[in-house]
C-alpha cells in the first residue's frame, strides 16, 4: 500500500463544510483515493486553514484579559475609595442620591488625578507646546519622566523573573540580585576617579550586573548540582543580600565620610546615568534606553538563539531536552546569572540614576520583587513585560500627585496593583465577568499556578 | 442491563465528533467499540458518562429513555467508566481509593468505616477474581493492579454496565491476558462490558459484539467468528491494511552496535542490565522482546547516553564513543524513545521546533549563538510533507497533534539523516493501525538503506513481523535469540516467562511450548 497524499485540494485543509461533504462509504474494504485516515481528525480540529495565526490575533487574544483585569481593578478600586472615605459613607446613608454621585465625582477626580500625575496634563502639555515656553513645557513633562523613572529598573527586574520563567525556574531572588548589583555599581561609581564617563558609567553598569550574575549563580549552581529548589534559596538569599547592604554600607569603605547612618558616598559624575532631558526638575535618564535594549536583547536571546532555545526546551521539558543533548545544568546555570545580571543592572540603574547616584537600605522601593508581577503581567514575553512595566511604573508616578491633588492615599495603586495581578492569575473569573470565550493564553495561567512546582 | 444508544450526535466547534451513532449493549455482553484515533468512541463514551452533552439523541437503560447530566447520573444509572489515564490518588490506600467520594463512616466522630468497605472489597474481588491487596499502597502497585483497582472502584458503586476506554494500551500481555479473564468472569456475572480499542487481536478474542466507528459514525457491526482482522482494519481505516510488514530478506554488514558484558542500575540502584552481550550488524533489524520491565528500557538509554553505564562497553561502529546523548547522535545514532511526550517531543513546542529539537545547534539550523528560524521551517516544510504529518500549519503546537502524527514527527526527525543505528523503543505504542504500517514500513526502509536497527517493543506481533534476529530479555539478560522461523508466540512467551533454553533439550522446549 502506498502512502497517497490526498490529491483533492479541498481535503488538505477540510472546513466543517466539506468535511461534512466527504462522506465516507461504509462498505468495508473499499479503496478510496482522497482520504488516508488518519489525521484527518486533526485538520478538522483547526478549520481555519493552514495559515499561522495572525501576530495581530495573537497579540489581541493576550491583551484583551491584561485589559480587561486591568479595568476590573479599578473598578474595585473605586469602591475602594469610596468604603474608606467616612464623609462619603456618612453621606450615602443620609442622602443616597447625592452620596451616589459625590462618590461618582471623587472616584473620577482620583483617576484623573492618577491619569494626570502619571502622563500629565493634555491641556497644559498643548498650550506650552503652542507657546513654546520652555518653563511651561518642562512642567507638563514632568510627570511623564517620572514614570519612566520608576519604569526602567521594573523592566530590567520583569525582565530578570520573565527569563528565568522561560527556563523553567522562579526567580524570586530579583530583590537581592539588585541590591548586590546597587552594591557593587556603587562602589565602582564612586571609588574610580578620573575616567571618563564612556568608560565609567559602562563599567560601573557591569559591575552592577556582573555582582547580580554572580547572586544569581548561587542558587542556580545549588539548583543543578544538589538539586535544591531555587525559589527556597533565592529567597534565603534575599536576606543574606540586605545584610550585607547593611553591612557594607556601615563599613568605611562605603559609608558617607562624617555620617553614623549607612549611606554609601556620592557616584561621579563621570558615573552617573545622563538625563534624557537636561534639566534638575526631569529625573528620567537613560537608564531606560538600557533598560530597552535589554529587552530587545533577552528577546533576541530567547526566541534566536541557540541557548534561547535550550533554556526554553529545558523549562517546558527537561526530559526531552537531555534526551536531545542539550545541558540541563547548564541551563539552569546559565539563565539564572543572565537573570541575575538583568536584576543586578537595575539596581545599578537605580543607584547611579543622576537624582540619587548613592546608595541606602531599602532602596529601589522593592522593584525586585514587583519583577514578579510584571513578569506575571506580561505573560513572561520582553514586549510584555515591557508594557506592564511601564502600566505599573505609570501607577506609581502617578500616586504621589494623586494623594496631594484628592487627598485619596497613595496605597490605593497597590491595591489595583494587587487586583490586577489576582484578575491576571483568575482568568476564569475575568471569562465569566465578561463571558468571553475560553481561549488558551499562552504563558500566563501556567505562570501563575505554577508556583506549586 | 440492556443499554441503549439512539442516534447519538455531538458537535464541537468545526467538528463532527459523532453522528447518529447507534448500538445495543445486551446484559452480560462484551461490546468492543473499535475505531482509529479520533473516530470519536471516547467522545461518545464521554456522552454516556455524562461528561457531555449530546446535541441530538437518546439513551436508555432497560429500554427506559434517562438523561444523564453528570457522571454522577451515570453512577447511577449503573455505568462506571474506568479511564484511560487512571483517577487514583497515589498516597491511599487500594480501600481508600476505592471509598473516595463514597465514604461509609460509624460512631460519633464519624470515623471511616475502613473495615466495611474492606470486606466489601475483598468480596468483590474474590467473585470476580480480580486479585488486589485492599492494604497496599496505590503507589507501590504495578499499572494492571492498579487498573484492577479502577475496577473495583466502578464495581464497588454497583456498575452493571462497565466501560473500559483501552484498558491495554499500558498493560503487558500477560497483564491484558488477566484482564480478559476478568471481563469474562464480569461478563459471566451479567455486568455488560464497552470495550473500547484499535487492537484487533484484542477484539477477535474477547469481544461478543464489535461496533466500527470511523470518522464519528457507525460503519459497521461484526461478531468475531464470522469476521476477520483484515476486514475489521479495512472497516476501521476505511481502505485495504497490509498488516504482514512486506519485506526482503535481511543482508547483515558490519557490526554497528556491540554491547559487551553491560551492566546498568535502573533508578532504584537495582541491576537492570546484568552481563549483556548483543551485536546488530549493519542492515538488519534486531528486536528485543520482553515483558515490560525486564531492563529493556535502561539498556536502550545506556546505548543512547542517556543512563550511566557500571561496567562493560557499548561500541558504536566498532568505536567507543563517549556517553553523552550529543556525541552519541553525532555517531549517527537516532532514538526514537519509549515515551514520545515525556522524552521525544517538548509540548510547548510547535512542530519546527520539535524538528529541530536535536540538531537546532549546527547549519543549516544553528551556526553559533543564532539559530535560523527560516531555515527551521523550510525544513519543517519539507518533512512534514515527506513523513506525511498532517497538520494545518508547522507552526502548531505538537501537543494538538494526535499520537499517530507526533509520532510522525520523532521519525521525521530521527530518519531524516545518515544513520549507523537506530534504536526505536515501543515505536507504535497507543497508535492506530494505518500509523502502525507507516511506521514499520519506514523501519525496514532505514534498514534497507543500511542502518542497524535496534528495535524494542512488548508487542509480540511486531516483534515477531519485523525482527531479522529476535532476543528476548528476561530480568535483565539475553535469554535467548531466535531466528524469525523460530520464534512462535509460545516459544517467545515461554523465554519472557524466564525458561532458559539452555535447560532443556529443543524436544523439551516444544512439548514446554505446547503445554502453554
Amino acid at each position: 500500500m502506498t502512502d497517497e497524499r490526498p490529491t483533492d485540494p479541498a481535503s488538505e485543509a477540510p472546513t466543517p463544510a466539506n468535511s461534512g461533504a466527504t462522506s465516507t462509504p461504509a462498505g468495508a474494504g473499499e479503496p478510496q483515493a482522497t482520504t488516508t485516515g488518519i489525521g484527518d481528525d486533526v485538520a478538522r480540529k483547526d478549520p481555519a486553514g493552514d495559515r499561522r495565526p495572525g501576530r495581530l490575533r495573537a497579540w489581541g487574544t493576550a491583551l484583551l484579559p491584561t485589559l480587561l483585569a486591568f479595568f476590573s481593578a479599578m473598578v474595585v478600586g473605586a469602591f475602594v475609595i469610596v468604603l474608606s472615605n467616612e464623609r462619603l459613607l456618612g453621606l450615602l446613608v443620609s442622602d443616597p442620591l447625592t452620596g451616589l454621585g459625590e462618590s461618582l465625582n471623587t472616584v473620577l477626580n482620583a483617576y484623573a488625578a492618577l491619569f494626570r500625575g502619571a502622563f500629565g496634563d493634555p491641556v497644559r502639555l498643548f498650550e506650552a507646546l503652542l507657546t513654546l515656553d520652555p518653563a511651561a513645557l518642562r512642567g507638563s513633562l514632568i510627570p511623564l519622566s517620572e514614570t519612566i523613572l520608576s519604569t526602567t529598573p521594573l523592566i530590567l527586574t520583569g525582565l530578570a523573573v520573565a527569563l528565568a520563567f522561560r527556563a523553567g525556574l522562579f526567580n524570586i531572588g530579583g530583590e537581592g540580585q539588585l541590591q548586590l548589583g546597587a552594591l557593587a555599581a556603587v562602589l565602582v561609581g564612586f571609588s574610580l576617579e578620573g575616567l571618563p564617563l564612556l568608560v565609567h558609567l559602562p563599567l560601573a553598569l557591569l559591575a552592577g550586573a556582573a555582582a547580580g550574575a554572580m547572586w544569581g549563580f548561587i542558587p542556580g549552581a545549588l539548583k543543578a548540582r544538589t538539586g535544591a529548589h531555587e525559589v527556597i534559596t533565592t529567597i534565603m538569599l534575599n536576606f543574606v543580600a540586605f545584610r550585607l547592604v547593611d553591612l557594607a554600607l556601615r563599613n568605611p569603605l562605603y559609608q558617607r565620610p562624617g555620617r553614623m547612618d549607612p549611606i554609601s558616598q556620592v557616584v561621579q559624575d563621570s558615573a552617573a546615568l545622563p538625563r534624557l532631558i537636561d534639566d534638575v526638575a526631569l529625573r528620567a535618564h537613560w537608564g531606560i534606553v538600557v533598560a530597552l535594549v535589554a529587552a530587545v536583547l533577552v528577546s533576541w536571546l530567547l526566541f534566536r538563539s541557540t541557548k534561547g532555545f535550550e533554556f526554553r526546551a529545558v523549562g517546558l521539558n527537561p526530559q526531552a531536552a537531555r534526551y536531545a543533548g542539550m545541558s540541563i545544568g547548564g541551563s539552569i546555570v546559565l539563565s539564572m546569572m543572565i537573570a541575575g545580571a538583568l536584576a543586578g543592572l537595575a539596581g545599578a540603574s537605580i543607584v547611579l540614576a543622576p537624582a540619587i547616584r548613592t546608595l541606602t537600605p531599602g532602596l529601589g522601593g522593592g522593584a525586585g520583587f514587583d519583577g514578579i508581577a510584571i513578569a506575571l503581567l506580561g505573560r513572561a514575553r520582553p514586549a510584555g513585560v515591557v508594557l506592564a512595566a511601564f502600566l505599573i511604573g505609570a501607577l506609581r508616578a502617578g500616586s504621589t500627585p494623586m494623594q496631594a491633588a484628592t487627598g485619596v492615599p497613595i496605597y490605593l495603586v497597590v491595591v489595583i496593583q494587587a487586583l490586577v495581578i489576582m484578575f491576571i492569575a483568575a482568568p476564569a473569573l475575568v471569562r465569566a465577568i465578561y463571558r468571553i470565550r475560553a481561549e488558551r493564553v499562552v504563558g500566563g495561567e501556567a505562570f501563575a499556578k505554577g508556583w506549586g512546582g | 442491563m440492556k443499554l441503549e444508544l439512539r442516534g447519538i450526535t455531538k458537535r464541537f466547534p468545526g467538528v463532527l465528533a459523532n453522528e447518529d451513532v447507534s448500538l445495543v449493549v445486551q446484559p452480560g455482553e462484551i461490546h468492543a467499540l473499535l475505531g482509529e484515533n479520533g473516530a470519536g468512541k471516547t467522545t461518545l463514551m464521554n456522552v454516556l458518562y455524562g461528561l457531555y452533552q449530546p446535541d441530538a439523541g437518546a439513551i436508555l437503560v432497560d429500554d427506559t429513555p434517562i438523561t444523564i447530566t453528570s457522571p454522577g447520573d451515570a453512577i447511577a444509572a449503573g455505568i462506571g467508566m474506568v479511564h484511560q489515564h487512571f483517577m487514583l490518588v497515589p498516597v491511599f490506600t487500594v480501600t481508600e481509593n476505592v471509598m473516595l467520594g463514597l465514604e461509609s463512616t460509624r460512631g460519633p466522630m464519624l470515623q471511616l468505616d475502613r473495615r466495611a468497605a474492606r470486606a466489601r472489597i475483598r468480596e468483590i474481588s474474590e467473585r470476580n477474581n480480580l486479585r488486589v491487596d485492599p492494604d497496599a499502597l496505590v503507589e507501590d502497585l504495578p499499572v494492571g493492579v492498579r487498573q484492577r483497582v479502577e475496577i473495583i472502584k466502578a464495581l464497588y458503586r454497583d456498575t452493571r454496565t462497565l466501560i473500559l476506554d483501552e484498558p491495554s494500551a499500558v498493560l503487558t500481555p500477560q497483564e491484558t491476558e488477566e484482564l480478559f479473564a476478568v471481563m469474562r468472569t464480569l461478563a459471566k456475572g451479567g455486568t455488560s462490558i464497552i470495550f473500547i480499542t484499535h487492537k484487533l487481536n484484542e477484539v477477535i478474542e474477547i469481544a461478543d459484539r464489535i461496533t466500527v466507528l470511523r470518522r464519528g459514525k457507525v460503519v459497521g457491526t461484526a461478531i468475531p467468528a464470522e469476521t476477520t482482522r483484515e476486514q475489521l482494519a479495512a472497516m476501521m481505516v476505511g481502505r485495504p491494511v497490509q498488516l504482514v510488514v512486506d519485506k526482503d530478506v535481511a543482508k547483515p554488514g558490519e557490526p554497528v552496535l556491540e554491547v559487551r558484558a553491560l551492566n546498568v542500575r535502573d533508578e532504584r540502584g537495582q541491576p537492570a542490565v546484568i552481563d549483556l552481550d548483543l551485536t546488530v550488524h549493519a542492515g538488519e533489524i534486531v528486536a528485543i522482546a520482553g515483558v515490560q520491565g525486564n531492563g529493556q528500557s535502561e539498556l536502550a538509554q545506556a546505548i543512547t547516553g542517556l543512563r550511566t553505564i557500571d561496567s562493560g562497553e557499548v561500541l558504536i561502529g566498532g568505536k567507543r564513543i563517549r556517553a553523552d546523548p550529543r556525541s552519541i547522535y553525532r555517531a549517527g545514532v537516532a532514538h526514537v524513545p519509549e515515551d514520545r511526550m515525556k522524552d521525544g517531543l517538548v509540548a510547548g513546542f510547535n512542530i519546527a521546533e520539535n524538528l529541530a529539537l536535536n540538531n537546532y545547534w549546527f547549519p543549516p539550523h544553528g551556526s553559533g549563538l543564532r539559530v535560523d528560524r527560516q531555515k527551521m521551517a523550510e525544513t519543517a516544510e519539507r518533512q512534514v510533507g515527506e513523513y506525511d504529518v498532517r497538520t494545518p500549519s508547522i507552526f502548531n503546537n505538537i501537543a494538538n497533534l494526535s499520537g499517530g502524527n507526533q509520532q510522525k514527527v520523532i521519525v521525521a526527525r530521527e530518519f531524516s539523516r545518515d544513520l549507523q543505528l537506530l534504536v526505536a523503543v515501543q515505536p507504535t505504542r497507543g497508535l492506530d493501525v494505518g500509523s502502525i504500517e507507516y511506521i514499520h514500513r519506514r523501519l525496514v526502509e532505514k534498514r534497507d538503506e543500511g542502518a542497524g536497527v535496534l528495535l524494542i517493543s512488548t508487542e509480540l506481533d511486531e516483534v515477531v513481523a519485523l525482527g531479522d534476529r529476535i532476543a528476548v530479555m528476561y530480568q535483565g539478560r539475553i535469554v535467548g535469540i531466535l531466528s524469525p522461523a523460530e520464534a512462535t508466540f509460545e516459544r517467545l512467551g515461554l523465554l519472557m516467562g524466564g525458561a532458559h533454553p539452555e535447560d532443556h533439550t529443543p524436544d523439551e522446549m516444544a512439548a514446554l511450548a505446547t503445554q502453554a
